[in-house]
C-alpha cells in the first residue's frame, strides 16, 4: 500500500485564507471542514430546536390554538428533516469524521479533499433552501417520511423544495461516505494494521458502507416521487394505478439504516472518550469491531418493521420481527463492553464523561423500547403514537446528541487550544439530562394510552402529561445557554490546553492544539495501541512495535 | 473475597429480578382492555416490561455505581486496571441477550398467532373472500383463534371508508351509513377498510389494534369486543391538517340494544 506522507493535494498556500475567514472559504483542510460541519450543524440544531419548542407550546393545550394546522404540519416536517439531515448526520459523520479520521489513520488529509469541500458546501444552501420554502409558499407538510398520497396532494412547491434539499443532502452524505471508506482503507500510515485502528474508524467504515449502499435508494425513490408530483406520473399515486406501500419499502430501506448512520458514529466516539477519561483500555476491542459490522449487516434487513400496520403479509412481519430483535445482541455487546471499560477505572467526572454515561443510560432505555416495538403484536398498538416519538428521541437525542455534546467537551481543547469550564459542563449535563427525561419519558405513557403522533390537537385527558413534557422541553432549551456561554467564554478567556490535556494516546493528541495544517510537524506517529491505558503500561505514546 | 463478590452479585441480581416483576405488576400504564385480544396483548406487554425493567435498572445501577466507586479522588493520579477484555464475559453477554431475544421473538410469535395474525383473511359470512382475485392485505387480529371456530359464521361484516377527515361505516345488513361504529358485545366484527384519498389508520387503543386504511388497497381487521362502553377511534397516520381532529367512537352494546339500533336505523326491513 502506498502512502503519501507529504501534504497531499494541497493547493498553493496563497489560495488558502487564514484566520477565521478560512472557515467561510472553500478550504481543503479536513480540520477546517470538520469544524465547518460542526458549527453549521449546530446553527441548524438551534433552528430545529426552536421548531421543537413551537411544537411543545402548541401541545400544552388540547386544542389547535397556537398556530394554524397547516403551519403545525410544516413545523413538524421541518423539525424532523433539519434534525436528521442537517444536524445529527452531518455532525456525527461529517464534523468528527473529517476532523479525526485522517489523524487516526496517520494521514495528512482525507483521500479526496476537493470532494470533501464540495460535500460540506452542499449543506448550507440546501438547508437554507429548505427553510426559505416556508416563507415562499409554505414548506412541505407531509412529515419527514413524505408518504404518498399525502405528499402528492399537499401543496407541490414546498414538497418539491423538500425533495431537492434532501437529494442534495443525500449527495453530500454519499460523497462523505466514499471519502471515509477510501481514507480508512487506503491512506493508512505504513505499519498501521486495520485491527490497530481506533474504534471510531471502524464505526465510520461501517456507517459509510451503509451510507453508500442505502442513500442512493432514497435518492431514486424521491426522484420518482417528484415525477408523481410535477409530471403526474403514477409510481406511487393509487388513483393512477400506483402503489403507496412500495414507496414505504423504498423509503425505509434507506431510513432505517439512517438510524445507524446517526448512532454508529456516536458509538465510535463514545469508545474513544470512555477509555481516556476512565484511564483504562477499551474493553473487548475485537468484539466491538465485530458487533459494529454485525449491526451494519442486520441494519440493512430490518426496514419493514416500520410498516407492521401498513399491510404486510404475516411471513414478512415475522422475519422483520426476528431480524430487528437480533440487532439488540451486537448492540448489547457494545453497552456491556462500555460498562466494563468503566469498571475499575480512575474516572474523571467531567463534561465529556458525564454526557457519555448519560448516553449509555438513555440509549439502553431507547433500545429496550426498540426491541419491544420490533414485536408485531406490541407494535400494532403503539405504532405511530407518542410511544414511538419517545423511543426514537431516546435513540437520536438521548443517544446521538448526548454523544455530540460529550465529544465537544472532549475535543474542544484540540479544536481551539483552550479548555472548557468543567463546572459549567457538569451544570449543562444535569439540566440537559433532567430536561430530556422529563420531556420524553412521559410520552411513553401518552402513546400507550391513545395519543397518536403528529397531532396538533388531542384528547383533553392527556393535557397534564403533555404540559409536563413541555416543561422538560423548556429545560432542554435553557440548557443550551450555559453551553453557549461556556464555548464563547472559553474561546476568549479559557485556560491554555496544551497539546495533550487528557494525557491521551490517540494520534490527534500527539500534535499541537490546534494542529498545524499538515497535522504533525514531522512524520505521522505510529500508534498501534490506541487504548494502552492501565497501570501496567506507561503513559507515553507507544510509537514502536512491541 | 471471590465468595463475597459472588454472594453480592447473586443477591443484587435476585433483588433486581424480583423488583422488575414487582414494578411490572404494580405500574399499570395501559388503558382499559376491551377486546378478546387485549388481555393477550397485555400479557406480552407485561413480559416485555419485566425484561425491560431488569435490564434498564441493572444497567443504570452499574453505570452509576461505577461512576461513584471508581471516580478519581482529589489528588489521585495514575491509571485504572489494565484489563483489555475477557472472553468468558464476552461469550456470556453475547449468549444471554441472544437467548432472551430469541425467547421474546418466539413468545411474541405465539402471541401473534393467538391474536389471529396467522389466520387467513376472511370477510364475509361464509369465511370466503368475496373474490379470490381480490388482493387484500390484512391487519393483525384477522380472527382470533379462540373465536375463529365458534363465531366465524356469525361475524358481523362492516365496511369502513376513511377520508380526510372522517371515518364512514357502512353496514351491508340494513344498508346503514354512520360516522360512529356500533358493535355488539362478544361477537366478532370484520372490518373491511379502504381509503378514498390518503393513508389513514384505524386505531382503538382499548382494543390494542391498529391497521392502516390505504387508498387502492383494501385491508381487513377483525376483532371481538368484550366490554360494554364507548371507546375512541383514532386516526394514527398523518393525513393532513386536521389529522389530530380525525376521531370517532366505537359504541359497544349488548346484543339486544345493538339489534334495536340496527332496526331503528336500517333503510330496509331485516
Amino acid at each position: 500500500m502506498t502512502i503519501s506522507l507529504k501534504p497531499n493535494n494541497s493547493p498553493p498556500e496563497r489560495l488558502q485564507p487564514t484566520g477565521w475567514l478560512k472557515y467561510l472559504s472553500f478550504s481543503l483542510d479536513h480540520k477546517v471542514i470538520g469544524l465547518q460541519y460542526l458549527v453549521c450543524g449546530f446553527l441548524f440544531y438551534l433552528i430545529g430546536g426552536s421548531l421543537a419548542g413551537a411544537i411543545r407550546v402548541e401541545l400544552t393545550s388540547p386544542l389547535s390554538d397556537f398556530m394554524p394546522r397547516e403551519v403545525y404540519n410544516q413545523v413538524l416536517t421541518l423539525h424532523g428533516t433539519i434534525m436528521i439531515f442537517l444536524w445529527i448526520v452531518p455532525v456525527v459523520n461529517g464534523a468528527f469524521g473529517n476532523y479525526l479520521i485522517p489523524f487516526y489513520v496517520g494521514a495528512r488529509d482525507m483521500a479526496f479533499p476537493r470532494l470533501n469541500a464540495v460535500a460540506f458546501w452542499l449543506i448550507p444552501p440546501s438547508g437554507l433552501m429548505l427553510i426559505t420554502s416556508y416563507f415562499i409558499n409554505g414548506a412541505a407538510q407531509s412529515g419527514w417520511t413524505a408518504y404518498p398520497p399525502l405528499s402528492i396532494t399537499t401543496p407541490a412547491a414546498g414538497q418539491i423544495i423538500w425533495i431537492l434539499s434532501v437529494l442534495l443532502l443525500g449527495g453530500s452524505s454519499i460523497f462523505g461516505g466514499i471519502n471515509f471508506i477510501a481514507t480508512i482503507l487506503k491512506l493508512r500510515r505504513p505499519g498501521l494494521k486495520l485491527m490497530q485502528l481506533p474504534m471510531y474508524c471502524w464505526a465510520m467504515l461501517g456507517t459509510s458502507i451503509l451510507v453508500v449502499l442505502s442513500t442512493p435508494v432514497l435518492a431514486g425513490t424521491l426522484i420518482l416521487l417528484s415525477f408523481d408530483i410535477v409530471a403526474h406520473t403514477g409510481f406511487f399515486n393509487p388513483s393512477l394505478g400506483g402503489n403507496v406501500i412500495v414507496y414505504q419499502h423504498l423509503f425505509w430501506f434507506y431510513s432505517h439504516p439512517a438510524v445507524y448512520i446517526m448512532v454508529l458514529p456516536a458509538f465510535g466516539l463514545v469508545s474513544e472518550i470512555l477509555p481516556i477519561h476512565s484511564r483504562k483500555p477499551l474493553f473487548g476491542y475485537t468484539t466491538m469491531v465485530f458487533s459494529i459490522m454485525g449491526i451494519v449487516v442486520l441494519g440493512l434487513v430490518v426496514w419493514a418493521h416500520h410498516m407492521f400496520t401498513s399491510g404486510t403479509p404475516p411471513w414478512m412481519r415475522l422475519f422483520f420481527t426476528i431480524a430487528t430483535a437480533f440487532i439488540a445482541v451486537p448492540t448489547g455487546i457494545k453497552f456491556f463492553n462500555w460498562v466494563a471499560t468503566l469498571w475499575g477505572g480512575k474516572i474523571s467526572l467531567n463534561g465529556a464523561m458525564l454526557f457519555s454515561c448519560g448516553f449509555i443510560i438513555n440509549f439502553v432505555l431507547g433500545g429496550i423500547t426498540g426491541v419491544a416495538l420490533a414485536q408485531v403484536p406490541f407494535d400494532v398498538h403503539v405504532h405511530d403514537t407518542y410511544f414511538v416519538v419517545a423511543h426514537f428521541h431516546y435513540i437520536v437525542y438521548g443517544g446521538s446528541v448526548f454523544v455530540i455534546f460529550s465529544s465537544i467537551y472532549h475535543w474542544f481543547p484540540k479544536f481551539t487550544g483552550k479548555m472548557l469550564n468543567e463546572n459549567l459542563g457538569r451544570f449543562h449535563f444535569i439540566i440537559t439530562f433532567i430536561g430530556f427525561n422529563l420531556c420524553f419519558a412521559p410520552q411513553h405513557w401518552l402513546g400507550l394510552n391513545g395519543m397518536p403522533r403528529r397531532v396538533a390537537e388531542y384528547d383533553p385527558q392527556f393535557q397534564l402529561i403533555n404540559q409536563i413534557s413541555s416543561v422538560g422541553a423548556l429545560l432542554m432549551a435553557l440548557s443550551t445557554l450555559p453551553f453557549l456561554w461556556n464555548i464563547f467564554q472559553s474561546i476568549l478567556y479559557g485556560d491554555e490546553a496544551g497539546d495533550n490535556p487528557w494525557n491521551a494516546l490517540t494520534p490527534e493528541w500527539l500534535t499541537s492544539s490546534p494542529p498545524p495544517v499538515e497535522n504533525w510537524e514531522g512524520e505521522a506517529p505510529l500508534v498501534i495501541e490506541p487504548y494502552g491505558y492501565g497501570e501496567k503500561n506507561s503513559n507515553e505514546p507507544q510509537e514502536v512495535n512491541k | 473475597m471471590p465468595k463475597l463478590s459472588a454472594i453480592i452479585t447473586l443477591t443484587s441480581s435476585l433483588i433486581l429480578g424480583v423488583g422488575g416483576v414487582w414494578i411490572a405488576y404494580n405500574v399499570d400504564m395501559l388503558p382499559a382492555s376491551a377486546s378478546i385480544n387485549a388481555p393477550v396483548y397485555d400479557e406480552l406487554y407485561r413480559v416485555l416490561f419485566i425484561i425491560g425493567c431488569i435490564l434498564f435498572i441493572g444497567m443504570t445501577a452499574l453505570v452509576i455505581y461505577s461512576l461513584i466507586q471508581f471516580r478519581r479522588r482529589p489528588g489521585e493520579t495514575g491509571d485504572g486496571i489494565d484489563l483489555e477484555g475477557n472472553i468468558t464475559l464476552e461469550i456470556f453477554w453475547t449468549a444471554v441477550p441472544a437467548i432472551v431475544v430469541l425467547f421474546v421473538g418466539l413468545y411474541s410469535y405465539d402471541i401473534y398467532d393467538r391474536m389471529g395474525g396467522m389466520q387467513p383473511l376472511m370477510h364475509d359470512h361464509n369465511g370466503h373472500m368475496e373474490s379470490q382475485n381480490e388482493r387484500v392485505w390484512g391487519g393483525i387480529g384477522s380472527g382470533p383463534v379462540e373465536a375463529a371456530s365458534s363465531s366465524n359464521s356469525s361475524s358481523l361484516p362492516i365496511e369502513l371508508t376513511a377520508m380526510q377527515f372522517a371515518f364512514i361505516f357502512h353496514y351491508p345488513k340494513g344498508d346503514i351509513i354512520t360516522g360512529e361504529l356500533h358493535v355488539p358485545i362478544g361477537r366478532e366484527v370484520s372490518l373491511k377498510m379502504e381509503s378514498k384519498d390518503v393513508i389513514h389508520a384505524f386505531w382503538v387503543p382499548q382494543f390494542r389494534l391498529k391497521q392502516d386504511v390505504i387508498p387502492g388497497q383494501p385491508t381487513i381487521l377483525n376483532f371481538t369486543p368484550t366490554k360494554k362502553g364507548n371507546f375512541p377511534i383514532v386516526c394514527a397516520e398523518l393525513c393532513g391538517p386536521y389529522h389530530g381532529g380525525m376521531r370517532s367512537n366505537v359504541i359497544v352494546d349488548e346484543q339486544e340494544d345493538f339489534d334495536n339500533w340496527l332496526r331503528e336505523n336500517s333503510k330496509e326491513s331485516i
